[in-house]
């Protein structure tokens, strides 16, 4: 996903494009929409719990999961998109475009905090079992309705499941002058984003939440992931070229791949444990593997998944053109509505088990569906978008970042 | 779901399928419930002393409501069926409950309830409060270690004790990084863990028990209790190696 982006191999592509639905001739690089779009479906699997189907996630054999890659790409995607409307329209009118968008964010995140609402309202008054009595506290925050919703409002009080949309906020909120910075001197923009990084963990830097605690994702720390994201589309993807295309590099990437699936199993596969015996220092060192801090290890295995794959799945892979990954594709290049409608099928699909039946073919089903209905909604946004003449396919004349920012 | 395709994946690989607990309703794989670590203050004190004192100590889950829910509850459970396994030593469980009290609001009256109580054994269940408020897993983590830390100190053995699971609040619950620190936190004391997450995941799973039922009757609450009293007293012989009569001549 990092190398050769920033490159792109015209003539082949535009003959790609020529016999192909979804290859476009903007430069842009449809492995970005596929893994985005790859990473959604992920997403929308492991928030749904108790689900067999979620099974086959990354976050199972290894120890990131598809938030890496959905931030990793979002940070690509909007400096791509916002550094170019940056060197043409300059700093005032990229930056305002980028609040733009961390506003639609921001709506589309309190709408899902309705759902949210309305699902636990209904748990509230129909849910009663003695054995449960404690959990029922969860709903503790529906008597103070005022300090609640106005928390919620302020992005410090957050449900389950709902920590993304507000970290990427933050993340463009802050973004202006960081891509001013990197089209500047990308190396100190790079180098000042894991300085912060470090100084997060080092000084236990979050922002705080309600009604106690921390942010689930520290903005402070998952930035790394977005600048770097940035940073490589902005020209560091050529820079880390070289290094990528190296076999040490993708032999080491997937020595590492490997040690984060044999650890995995000692989570997941009882009896593994005991024929690989981890030393109690190891142990003390590696664990908690911490999701809301960016732990080292999240981000190093984040980065041998990248090498592996642009190494193995190049710009021009003809698999992009084919039909069987278009859906992805085009879930990817809508990925602010189907990350949202990912989170709502969770809640429902969830539900929808609760009510009905929770036998493994009710998971595949309530899984291929939810995908289905994410890819068949995207067919639909496009189609809207086409019809306004800002499809993909169909870029307005006078500007390009519209497009593309929509899609950030 | 994970734990089925687990539990078969080990069951063919390993052939790991032997049942340790009581009766079949009750059965928990062995992975689920024993570890390694050990309680070396309860094999010593049942050893010289033949008697073992127990506290639980924790919030609303370790509880039933109603007049019969006190004696019907796990830790009721757990002294009789202990003590059914282990005569002739004498056991007592206290609990020390308190609703809607976070690992650190707990962890802070530890010193207390070593003076007071003076166990051999308590048996901390937390996390559930902790993950509705969804704290910073981090201050847990070292809520658990200061707690953990001074029942050690004032000379008592710890089982930590997870969550329960609740399939119908799950997307609105998140219990997994919380259920992460306590295994974390058991690890690092060798200390053992009552994975009560996953064993009643497993019940749920292997239709032990219809756990996404509503109902406001006690009925399903008291046996649950019942099987984890019945699961802990497992627990406790086993890590302590303490000589006990088998579940089923105990007139279980």
């Amino acid at each position: 996903m990092v190398a050769d982006m920033a490159s792109p191999h015209t003539s082949e592509r535009d003959r790609l494009a020529m016999h192909s639905p979804v290859v476009t001739s903007t430069g842009r690089d449809l492995r970005l929409d596929l893994f985005r779009g790859l990473a959604l479906w992920l997403i929308f699997l492991d928030h749904i719990p108790s689900n067999v189907v979620s099974w086959i996630t990354i976050r199972n054999y290894g120890f990131s999961d598809a938030t890496e890659i959905f931030i990793f790409i979002s940070g690509y995607t909007a400096a791509f998109v916002y550094g170019r409307a940056m060197s043409e329209r300059g700093f005032v009118v990229a930056g305002a475009r980028i609040l733009k968008r961390a506003w639609q964010i921001y709506v589309a995140h309190i709408f899902l905090f309705a759902i949210y609402l309305a699902e636990i309202s209904y748990v509230a008054t129909s849910f009663e079992n003695p054995l449960y009595a404690e959990e029922m506290n969860i709903l503790d925050f529906l008597k103070q309705p005022d300090q609640t919703i106005v928390q919620a409002l302020l992005l410090k009080f957050k449900p389950a499941n709902m920590d993304v949309l507000p970290l990427y906020i933050v993340l463009l909120l802050l973004f202006p002058p960081i891509l001013w910075l990197l089209q500047r001197a990308p190396t100190v923009a790079l180098g000042a984003s894991a300085t912060m990084y470090v100084l997060a963990w080092w000084l236990n830097i979050n922002l705080s939440a309600f009604p106690e605690g921390v942010w689930y994702f520290n903005p402070f720390a998952w930035q790394l992931l977005f600048v770097f994201g940035a940073w490589c589309a902005l020209g560091g993807a050529d820079r880390l070229g070289s290094a990528l295309r190296s076999p040490y590099t993708t032999g080491l990437a997937l020595a590492y791949i490997a040690f984060g699936i044999i650890i995995a199993f000692t989570w997941y596969v009882p009896g593994f444990s005991r024929l690989i015996h981890l030393p109690v220092w190891f142990e003390d060192l590696i664990y908690p593997i911490d999701k809301t801090n960016l732990d080292v290890l999240r981000f190093a295995h984040f980065l041998a998944l990248a090498a592996v794959t642009v190494r193995f799945v190049p710009q021009t892979w003809p698999g992009l053109s084919s039909w069987a990954l278009y859906p992805a594709i085009l879930c990817g290049q809508h990925s602010l509505e189907i990350f949202c409608l990912g989170i709502f099928l969770a809640f429902a699909g969830h539900f929808a088990m609760v009510e009905v039946s929770t036998a493994i073919w009710m998971q595949i089903l309530i899984s291929a569906l939810g995908i289905t209905i994410m890819t068949g909604t995207a067919a639909l946004i496009m189609w809207y978008k086409t019809l306004e003449g800002r499809g993909p396919t169909t870029r307005p004349k006078t500007t390009n970042a519209d497009l593309a920012g929509g899609e950030a | 779901m994970r734990l089925v395709a687990a539990a078969a994946l080990a069951a063919f690989v390993f052939a790991d399928g032997a049942v340790a607990a009581e009766r079949p309703r009750c059965g928990v794989p062995d992975y689920l419930l024993f570890g390694e670590s050990p309680l070396k203050r309860v094999s010593a004190v049942v050893a010289t002393q033949k008697r073992l004192q127990i506290a639980v100590v924790g919030t609303g889950s370790s509880a039933l409501a109603g007049p019969d829910g006190p004696p019907s509850a796990y830790p009721a459970r757990l002294e009789t069926v202990l003590g059914q396994r282990l005569t002739p030593v004498a056991v007592k469980v206290v609990t020390l409950l308190r609703t809607r009290l976070t690992a650190e609001d707990l962890a802070k009256g530890m010193d207390k309830l070593v003076t007071d109580e003076k166990p051999n054994l308590v048996i901390w269940q937390t996390g559930t409060i902790d993950a509705i408020r969804r704290l910073d897993p981090d201050s847990f983590k070292s809520a658990l270690e200061d707690g953990v830390e001074r029942l050690h100190k004032g000379g008592a053995d710890v089982i930590l004790m997870n969550m329960q699971y609740s399939p119908r609040t799950e997307t609105m619950i998140s219990v997994t990084p919380y259920a992460d620190v306590m295994r974390v936190v058991a690890q690092h004391f060798d200390t053992p863990l009552f994975d009560r997450l996953g064993i009643m995941r497993h019940w749920s799973e292997t239709g032990a028990f219809d756990l996404y039922a509503v109902g406001r009757d006690n009925v399903l609450a008291q046996r649950v209790h019942d099987c984890i009293g019945r699961a802990i007293a497992a627990l406790v012989i086993n890590a302590g190696k303490l000589p006990a009569v088998p579940a089923a001549q105990a007139g279980q």
